[in-house]
This record gives structure tokens, C-alpha cells and sequence, in this order.
């Protein structure tokens, strides 16, 4: 029997062996958005993934002194799809996200107060303290939820974009997933109904070549381009990695999306810098690999637009202290208690 | 109002809060055009349209897992899962999900869903269209779980389970469709977490829902027979369960059996019998008993699975053990 062998940069085979995509293998989409390539505006993504990633390197920090318990799942090396993709929502537009989900969350609008109290388990964090890291959510922004389980927000967010067109408005649904969830059935599950019934939803595959600790070469038989394609939905590839360019097509995606109630798919190419949690050795990694850094590449780009080297360390400083700031919020800020946990089990009134 | 078949029952309740509130959505497989695998949703597809009631395809998951969506963006969605041995299929949209998405949100939103499902034996449905798995359920914080034994409490839980901010499991049993009888007009309301006293009695509490209540009222009429008066309570919803109703009935018969169709062990007359044994220890004057399938897949064959299904006769036993 003759089996086609899949090719691309999404699935079975990437442009390398291996984990990392490199901007010269993405496919350039057409058109080309001169706003976004203005200095404000670079500079505005700019500084929303230096907040992600300086606000995600405490994280680490606190983490390995003990005052985020748990686990967490840091996302240096994607801030640009994020960034870029949640650039293009309105408030009224939702997301899912994933265990992955700190700068989905931070993007779409989660306070860095909120933020920290929540990952260090405070009362007064975004979810009380109840959900941590893998459930920072912020419904009076549209987001979500991260989520724990892979794949566990693709239904989610389709349900959301159908209550958006049930409800006449043109607000739209994103799932954030990774390409580890490329293997789930739900996927194609949502995929075909978000086809099927026109449903406006944008799946947003941030593709960092890693399914937890395996190489996604070797857990997928397909590319995401040929799934969008069996399923009649517009598929886009987009270098993860330049945030100005992800910013451009996710505002022409999300435009269409809005504009025509079907869904579509983005693949974003991007690099996991970190391991799978804080703390995995990636024993199973190649050290040597280069990892592509997307806060670096926005950086040189600014500096080319003529942005001086001082004022973005000026505005990298100012971005420290509002971390710092909100840390010391939470650090001081108290501890829930059960009594309180035990009334918030179930609902007493419907509201979001 | 009225309704001659249990199905109809809930049927009416559907259209009724479809037409009170345009938030109420229903979603499943073959519900609209094709009116439900056991004609619940008949004729709601033409009087709403396809967009509030959704033919969907065979993707338990991803149902569940849009009415979780549907709900966090103000909807209020009715999804059917055809036969509740499908609903493994969709567990994780279930249990992972609705269930802690309020919670672990830290109180932020609400996820008003109910799912509707038909659980039970008696139609030689085959082990995997037969089982009672509704303790599972029961065993999850965040969820609540309703099974219905008559026309009213069909109509009103239902349209309760719809009302509430919480994610609903809404049990049916399939032998129960075909019934005949007739909705009160209108149907009394009813809380969830509400039992009823189906019959009152003197000398042993016998507690159970769904479909095993007929099975229950019947021994209790032959017990009646035998001297022994039978007091019946129909918990109608199993989570939350009405703890101070069975414990108040425990408290004038002093003798408890609990019995349900769905198998023994580990199954939710565990719980109800374990919190009696501690809350009511003084007041029993004999064992609790249960009655509850035998610890088997439910079998296909007319014999085997008459067999299975728990009987009148087990609950008259029951009863008779619980004096010691």
C-alpha cells in the first residue's frame, strides 16, 4: 500500500531534524501592513512581550525559591504569537489558552497584579488562588482560561464563537493550542464543526516544534495545512518569531473571520526557549539547537527603524518595576481560606 | 398543559423555556430533523429553527465541550448525550471543565449547561446502552445530577436544571419514555436537592429515584399487604441529595433500604447509607440495606437482563432484611 508521506514544516516532517522552524522556511503570506511596521506600533508589541517575558522570568525566579508552587509552564520564545494574534481582538472577542498560558493571559488583558497573586496562590489573585498558573483567567477580558489539559479550551472557544454569532454580535472566539494538541481528537472534532456550521473561530496552533518532552515530528502523521485543508478552513502560516508580522496577518485573519463568520486556522512557527515545566532538564533536548528569540528580532527591528539602544533599555527598565511592583503586591498580599472555598464550589447566581 | 407520554413531558419543558428564554440552546446528535434516538426534542427544530436547536455529528467531546463555551459566553445550552454510555466520550469536557471552571476561576462567570442523557435497562439495549452511571457524576464537586421519576418532577427538575447557574446532569431513563400519564397543569415547581415523599409510611424508609421508584411503590403496595408500611422517598436530585429528608424519615421509621438501578458497589446508595449509619446510627433498628444492579455489565439477552435489573422482589428482601 502506498502511503503519502507528509511534508511541510507543520507535521510529520520539519524543515529540520528536530524541534526549532527558522524564519526562512516560513511561507510569506501575501500582503504586507505598513501601520504595523511604524515605529509606535512596534514599539507597543515590543513592550507587551517584554512584560511577558520579564514578568514570566520571575516566575522562574519565584518558583525556584518556593513562592510559586506547583507547576508551571513558561512561554519564552512565543510571546510574538501571543502578542501579535491578541493585538488584532477586541475586548469582546474570547480566547482559550493552555497549560502554556501566562502571556495569552497578560496579552488579552489579566493585570500583573492579579497575575502574581494568582501564581502564588494569594486571595486576592485573578482566580483567588483556586486555579494557579494553568488557570489564570480573566472572563472581564474575554479570556478564558488557561487551561490544564491539552486541548481542553479548542471546544471551548468554539462554543464561545457560536454564542457570539447565536448572539448576533461579530465578536469572534481564538483557541490558542500547541502542537502537541494536534494529536487530540477534540481538535478534529472542533475542527469539523467549527467548518460545518460556520463558526467564528480562529485556531491558533503555536507550533514550537515539542509535544512535552517528544519531538512533534514524531507524534503526528500530518500537517496542520492538510487538516485545515480537509476541512475546508483557511489555513495561514505565519513566522511566529516577528511580531510585527503576526500582528499584520492576525488583524487581516481576524478581520476575515469577522467579516465572513467561518473559522480559520494560523500556524505560527515559534521556539520553546525553556523546557516542557520549570525544573525539566530537557535531558532529551539538543543544547546546540539555536533558539530563535522574538524580543531580540523586535529589538534589531526597532533599532533599524532608528529607536535608540538607551530608551529601549529605558523602557525595559520602566517594565522591571511595574513586575517588581506588582511581586511585592503579591508577596504581601494574604493567604485564602478554606471556609471561603467550601461557598464557591457552585454557582448561586448566573454571571460572567 | 398536557402530555401523555413521559417523553412529552420533557419535551414540553424544553419548549416551554425555549420559548421563555432565547439563551436556552439545544445541541446534540439527530435532535432536530430527525426529533431525538427516542423523539424527545419532536417538532422543536421546526418551531425554533436549526440554530437553536443543533444537529450536531458524532462528537461527544467536542458537544460537551461547546456547551462549556456556550455557557461562559452567555448562553444557555441543552446538550443531549444519545445514551449515557457516551458520555466517556465527553468526560473531559464534563469533569475537567464544567464542573471547576467557576471554582478554579475563582467565582468569576458561571457555567449554566445541562446535559441531557437516558440511562437504564429494560429495551435488551446491550452492555454498552444500558448502564446507570450517574454516581460518577455524583462524585464530582461543581456538578449536579437530576433523575426524574414522574410527569411533574420531569417538567419542573427540568426546567430547574435549565434555570440554575451550575453545570446540570439531567438523567432520564429510557424505559420510562412510553409511559402514559399526564402533566399537572401547571407542573408545581420544584428545587433541585428537593425530595419528595412518594408514600408515606411507618415501619421502613425505602429511598430511591429515576425509574427504580415505580419498581419501589410496587413492593411497597405488596409489603402494604404483608402488615409492613413502607414509607418512600424519591430523591429526585442525587447531587445535592436531601440529607435532612431521608434523615428525618430514618427518624419515625427507624429502617432504611436504599435502591437504585445502578449497580451496588460504589453506586450512590453507598453514600446515602455510609451518611445514615453516622447521622442516624442511633435511630436504626436494623442494618441499612441496598438493592442495586449485581456487579455485571448489563447483559443483552431478554433473560439474562430481566434477571439483572434489579426487581420488586429484592426490595421486598430488602426490606425484610432490614429487620434483622
Amino acid at each position: 500500500m502506498d502511503i503519502e508521506r507528509p511534508t511541510g514544516e507543520s507535521g510529520g516532517e520539519r524543515p529540520r531534524e528536530g524541534h526549532l522552524n527558522t524564519p526562512d522556511a516560513i511561507t510569506p503570506p501575501p500582503g504586507d501592513d505598513a501601520r504595523l511596521r511604524n515605529q509606535p506600533a512596534l514599539l507597543d508589541l515590543y513592550e507587551r512581550m517584554l512584560t511577558i517575558r520579564e514578568a514570566e522570568r520571575n516566575c522562574g525566579a519565584l518558583f525556584a525559591e518556593g513562592a510559586i508552587p506547583g507547576f508551571i509552564h513558561l512561554s519564552d520564545g512565543q510571546e510574538a504569537t501571543c502578542v501579535g494574534m491578541i493585538a488584532a481582538l477586541r475586548p469582546d472577542d474570547t480566547i482559550s489558552s493552555t497549560h502554556r498560558g501566562h502571556g495569552h493571559a497578560l496579552a488579552k488583558g489579566l493585570s500583573l497584579d492579579s497575575f502574581f497573586k494568582e501564581l502564588m496562590g494569594k486571595e486576592d489573585g485573578a482566580c483567588k488562588g483556586r486555579g494557579g498558573s494553568m488557570h489564570v483567567a480573566d472572563l472581564s477580558v474575554g479570556m478564558l482560561g488557561a487551561n490544564g489539559i491539552v486541548g481542553g479550551g479548542i471546544a471551548i472557544a468554539v462554543g464561545s464563537g457560536l454564542a457570539h454569532r447565536l448572539q448576533g454580535k461579530d465578536a469572534v472566539a481564538v483557541s490558542f493550542f500547541g502542537d502537541g494538541a494536534m494529536a487530540e481528537g477534540v481538535l478534529h472534532e472542533a475542527m469539523n464543526i467549527a467548518a460545518l456550521k460556520a463558526i467564528p473561530v480562529i485556531f491558533v496552533c503555536e507550533n514550537n516544534g515539542w509535544s512535552e518532552f517528544s519531538p512533534t515530528a514524531t507524534q503526528v502523521s500530518f500537517t496542520l495545512e492538510k487538516l485545515a485543508a480537509a476541512y475546508g478552513i483557511a489555513y495561514h502560516r505565519i513566522d511566529g518569531h516577528d511580531v510585527a508580522r503576526v500582528a499584520e496577518l492576525g488583524a487581516a485573519i481576524v478581520a476575515d473571520v469577522r467579516r465572513t463568520g467561518r473559522p480559520a486556522v494560523a500556524e505560527c512557527l515559534t521556539t520553546r526557549i525553556r523546557g516542557h515545566y520549570e525544573g525539566d532538564s530537557q535531558h532529551y533536548r539538543d543544547h546546540g539547537e539555536p533558539l530563535v528569540d522574538p524580543i531580540a528580532i523586535a529589538r534589531d527591528a526597532l533599532i533599524g527603524m532608528g529607536v535608540e539602544a538607551p530608551a529601549l533599555d529605558a523602557l525595559a527598565g520602566q517594565v522591571r518595576d511595574r513586575v517588581a511592583t506588582a511581586i511585592e503586591g503579591a508577596r504581601s498580599s494574604a493567604e485564602p481560606s478554606f471556609e471561603s472555598v467550601l461557598a464557591g464550589v457552585y454557582a448561586v447566581e448566573a454571571g460572567r | 398543559m398536557s402530555a401523555s407520554r413521559f417523553a412529552h413531558a420533557i419535551n414540553q419543558a424544553l419548549d416551554d423555556m425555549m420559548a421563555r428564554d432565547p439563551a436556552v440552546v439545544l445541541l446534540g446528535e439527530d435532535i432536530g430533523k430527525a426529533g431525538g434516538t427516542f423523539a424527545v426534542t419532536r417538532g422543536l427544530q421546526d418551531k425554533f429553527g436549526p440554530d437553536r436547536v443543533i444537529d450536531m455529528p458524532i462528537a461527544e467531546n467536542a458537544i460537551a465541550g461547546m456547551a462549556v463555551g456556550l455557557a461562559m459566553s452567555g448562553m444557555k445550552p441543552v446538550a443531549e448525550i444519545m445514551f449515557m454510555d457516551f458520555v466517556t466520550l465527553a468526560m473531559d469536557a464534563i469533569v475537567n471543565q464544567a464542573a471547576k471552571l467557576h471554582f478554579m476561576f475563582g467565582g468569576q462567570g458561571s457555567v449554566p449547561m445541562v446535559i441531557r442523557m437516558q440511562h437504564g435497562g429494560g429495551l435488551n439495549a446491550g452492555p454498552q446502552h444500558s448502564q446507570c452511571l450517574e454516581g460518577w457524576f455524583a462524585h464530582i464537586p461543581g456538578l449536579k445530577v437530576v433523575c426524574p421519576a414522574t410527569f411533574d418532577d420531569a417538567y419542573a427538575l427540568l426546567q430547574a436544571a435549565i434555570e440554575d447557574p451550575n453545570p446540570v446532569l439531567f438523567i432520564e431513563n429510557k424505559a420510562l419514555y412510553p409511559m402514559k400519564g399526564a402533566l399537572s397543569d401547571p407542573p408545581p415547581r420544584v428545587r433541585l436537592g428537593e425530595a419528595r415523599i412518594a408514600r408515606s409510611g411507618e415501619d421502613v424508609t425505602i429511598v430511591t429515584y429515576g425509574a427504580m421508584l415505580h419498581t419501589v411503590l410496587a413492593a411497597a403496595g405488596t409489603l402494604a399487604a404483608d402488615g409492613i408500611d413502607a414509607e418512600v422517598i424519591d430523591l429526585r436530585t442525587l447531587q445535592p441529595w436531601d440529607e435532612a429528608a431521608v434523615l428525618a424519615s430514618l427518624r419515625h421509621t427507624h429502617r432504611l433500604v436504599v435502591a437504585h438501578e445502578a449497580v451496588e458497589s460504589f453506586g450512590p446508595g453507598a453514600e446515602i447509607a455510609a451518611r445514615m449509619a453516622q447521622v442516624g446510627f442511633d435511630e436504626l433498628d436494623g442494618p441499612i440495606v441496598r438493592v442495586g444492579g449485581a456487579f455485571v455489565p448489563v447483559p443483552f439477552s431478554r433473560k439474562l437482563e430481566a434477571d439483572y435489573m434489579p426487581n420488586e422482589q429484592q426490595v421486598i428482601a430488602a426490606v425484610r432484611a432490614t429487620h434483622g
